[in-house]
């Protein structure tokens, strides 16, 4: 597989103030990192190196160990996402329903892989477990907007609710 | 005071909120104010109903009018014809509420909910998880109060252990005996932990009952760290249930403010707290070791046992940890008593267990029923059969530690012990149909894709074992399989049952085992005959068309990606096998239903 390519860290002094405030406020705490890690995310979008940096430093803690955690846990991600996320969900109920197939619609569609933010950074595609949906299945999301009862032919209308 | 004289109750769980429930609400609240009923009416946002397929669902009390698949626009006419003029609304009743003579019957007597028994879901659907009040007028903390003014801590394990609770996560450990431990073991300091990190792929029971009813949670967890001496406890819940965090979080600053969390509850001296602590997606951190593992904030790997977390635990302190649907029983059992609670269910397996039931299947949603019900019972009577007239091929319990269950043990009663004598197991309660149209193999498949996903690399077993039997069945599914790989892949799913480190890696193995067992012939099919018969494998199908149903109208031909399809109009057209790339592309386009997959 081709290796991704690492857009350029454009954080700003505002979320690092805010960053520097979380990191602060869980100081001493006994098992701060992943909560730590959670506003981070929230804050940045992603977790890029420098902000791992930022945390192992504030937390006195390795970076190694800090890595070590963002690349264990699948809710980290070190790739920045779209502005639109697709989701796609690959729990067994949506898998036995078809859910498989839409991934790949979408896949071809965009060009990229799961995983993958298209090179206009407008969209990305995950494969999440289970979200709990599962009397809609299948189903996917796109930010916070929820689609199910779906078919291989919707794709195509809930791309054009986006273009 | 203003006088209430009806109730609305609309279903706010993550089901009916991803059909869109929110707006429904919105607009209920908007048209109740436009007739000036905003005072007589309430409104109530309630957790799930379990009934998942009808969803958006709306109940309208008095009346207990069951509305379902309801849209915006219903809205303004259940208002000005129900609640305004007292007229059901018939048209968007689920039609199963409604009797031959026209009249509207209790959902309790529908074949959905007639032979169910809710324990653990006793307040989903009925109040408002958001206040406490309302867990409070149904007996909320009752329990509570009982253990702490009346019980010994002895009295307190003694009656779980009666009751014959066993755990709801999947391994089935009876749940008294885990506080006896943890009880006598030695520490000055003890800790409480709920598992909420819900990660099999089509469970979602934790997550209802965290929505529905999350005191029942948090009491039942004080009622567990007054047994064991523990005056701390943490709920390690997926970041992937929003809803359930939310209501989780509100209900335990209520809890706080009545005095029901915090220091001296109930003025007896006791002390009990509570945090939230979010997962991160890890299946392995629903592994008890690895889930204390993850609230001391590292890499979430399981580690061996002994020493077993009742001894050493979060902390190398002393330490607990239960499943979500296992506290939801507590306060019951603690109200209702250890005889009334042993009396349900089988000989081994005491009370109720909720399933998620999903795949192919009418009624999908969440289900209690006693321990002993048969699949049949489940999957006919209250799911409602199979849809599209398609046969029922199989049933999947235990998600990616579970199996198969093929349709000739339909009639198995569904307990602990029976399930894992067939070769699969409870799990947390995921229930999964399938149809003729899914092979078993491709399943296998899927689950083994999950389990090297999720593998945590700690042990050798799991992490190359699990790779191993994915390439054995993904070389299978493209019909380059031999005899021999069937032999290699049951062998190497016995080496790693017996190797694995956690519990997890050890059932790793059960969805390829299962299914070899029941559905062998599926696999020779693959491997002998290279054909996949649910047509699903990619790699052995093939789309032909039938000479006798085309007309020649080249609809096909023009839709195909990859110009394989050719012939001239008004007579049959062909596949070029040497070009199709099976994309299926040319079955959506016919209107005579000419191509088939073969």
């Amino acid at each position: 597989m081709e290796k991704k390519t690492m857009p350029a860290f454009k954080g700003t002094k505002e979320q690092e103030e805010q960053l520097k405030e979380v990191i602060e406020s869980h100081k001493g705490q006994e098992g701060a990192a992943i909560p730590v890690l959670h506003k981070a995310q929230d804050i940045y979008g992603y977790l890029p190196i420098e902000v791992q940096t930022m945390i192992a430093e504030g937390l006195n803690v390795p970076l190694a160990e800090i890595y070590g955690i963002v690349t264990f846990y699948t809710q980290f991600s070190l790739y920045p996402k779209g502005q639109h996320q697709i989701s796609v969900c690959l729990g067994t109920a949506c898998y036995v329903k078809g859910s498989g197939d839409i991934l790949e619609k979408i896949k071809e569609r965009l060009g990229i892989d799961v995983g993958e933010c298209t090179p206009d950074g407008r969209f990305s595609i995950d494969a999440t477990r289970c979200i709990g949906a599962c009397g809609l299945a299948p189903v996917l999301t796109v930010n916070d907007d929820v689609y199910g009862r779906l078919t291989v032919d919707d794709v195509d209308d809930i791309f054009k609710k986006y273009e | 005071m203003d006088m209430v004289r009806g109730h609305v109750l609309c279903c706010g769980g993550t089901g009916c909120t991803s059909s869109g429930s929110e707006a429904i609400i919105q607009e209920m609240e908007a048209q109740l104010a436009a007739y000036g009923l905003d005072k007589e009416i309430k409104i109530i946002k309630t957790g799930c109903f379990g009934l998942c397929a009808l969803g958006p669902i709306m109940v309208v009390y008095p009346e207990g009018a069951f509305y379902s698949r309801v849209k915006v626009e219903d809205v303004k006419e259940i208002v000005e014809e129900h609640l305004l003029k007292g007229r059901i609304v018939k048209r968007l009743l689920y039609q199963e509420t409604v009797t031959d003579d026209n009249n509207i019957k209790s959902l309790n007597e529908t074949n959905f909910y007639a032979k169910q028994m809710r324990i653990a879901l006793r307040n989903c659907g009925v109040i408002d998880p958001e206040n406490i009040e309302e867990y409070i007028a149904v007996d909320g903390y009752k329990a509570l109060g009982k253990v702490l003014t009346e019980m010994s801590r002895e009295d307190v394990i003694k009656t779980i252990l009666d009751s014959g609770l066993r755990g709801r996560g999947g391994g089935g450990f009876p749940t008294g005996l885990k506080w006896k431990f943890a009880y006598a073991a030695e520490g000055d300091q003890k800790y409480v932990c709920c598992n909420a990190d819900e990660g099999d792929p089509g469970a979602f029971m934790d997550r209802s009952v965290l929505e529905g009813d999350p005191h029942s949670v948090i009491e039942a967890m004080a009622i567990a760290a007054y047994a064991i001496g523990a005056d701390m406890g943490y709920i390690y819940i997926r970041a992937e249930y929003p809803i359930a965090v939310k209501r989780l979080e509100i209900a335990i600053n209520q809890a706080r403010e009545y005095g029901l969390l915090g220091e001296n509850i109930f003025d007896t001296g006791f002390n009990f707290d509570l945090e939230i602590r979010l997962g991160a997606g890890a299946f392995v951190c629903g592994e008890e070791t690895a889930l204390m593992t993850s609230i001391e904030g590292r890499r979430g790997e399981p580690r061996p046992r002994p020493p077993f977390p009742a001894n050493k635990g979060l902390w190398a302190k002393p330490t607990i940890l239960n499943n979500v649907e296992t506290y939801a029983n507590i306060p019951v059992i603690i109200n209702k008593g250890a005889d009334w609670f042993a009396s349900i269910g089988t000989e081994k397996s005491k009370g109720t267990k909720v399933f998620a039931l999903g795949g192919k299947i009418n009624n999908t949603g969440l289900v209690e029923v006693p321990m002993g019900t048969t699949l049949r019972e489940i999957i006919e009577d209250i799911g409602g059969g199979i849809p599209n007239g398609k046969k029922f091929k199989a049933a999947q319990t235990g998600g990616p530690s579970g199996g198969c269950i093929p349709a000739s043990l339909i009639d198995t009663p569904i307990d602990y012990d029976s399930l894992t004598a067939i070769g699969s197991m409870m799990g947390s309660g995921g229930l999964i149909v399938m149809d003729e149209d899914n092979c078993m193999v491709d399943i296998a498949k899927f689950f083994l894709e999950f389990t090297v996903d999720e593998s945590c690399g700690k042990c050798a077993p799991c992490r190359i074992g699990t790779k191993r039997l994915l390439e054995l069945l993904t070389k299978i599914t493209k019909g380059q399989g031999t005899m021999e790989d069937l032999d290699k892949l049951e062998e190497l799913c016995y080496s790693i049952k017996n190797a694995a480190l956690c519990g997890l890696g050890q059932t790793a193995p059960n969805p390829v085992l299962s299914t070899l067992k029941y559905f062998r012939e599926e696999y020779e099919a693959h491997v002998r005959d290279k054909v996949c018969p649910a047509h699903v494998c990619k790699s052995l199908t093939s789309f032909v068309i039938d000479p006798e149903k085309c007309r020649g109208c080249s609809l096909c031909s023009r839709q195909c990606p990859n110009d394989a399809i050719s012939g001239k109009i008004k007579e049959p057209f062909v596949i070029d096998q040497s070009k199709c790339i099976k994309c299926g592309a040319c079955q959506a386009a016919c209107k005579f239903g000419a191509i088939l997959k073969k």
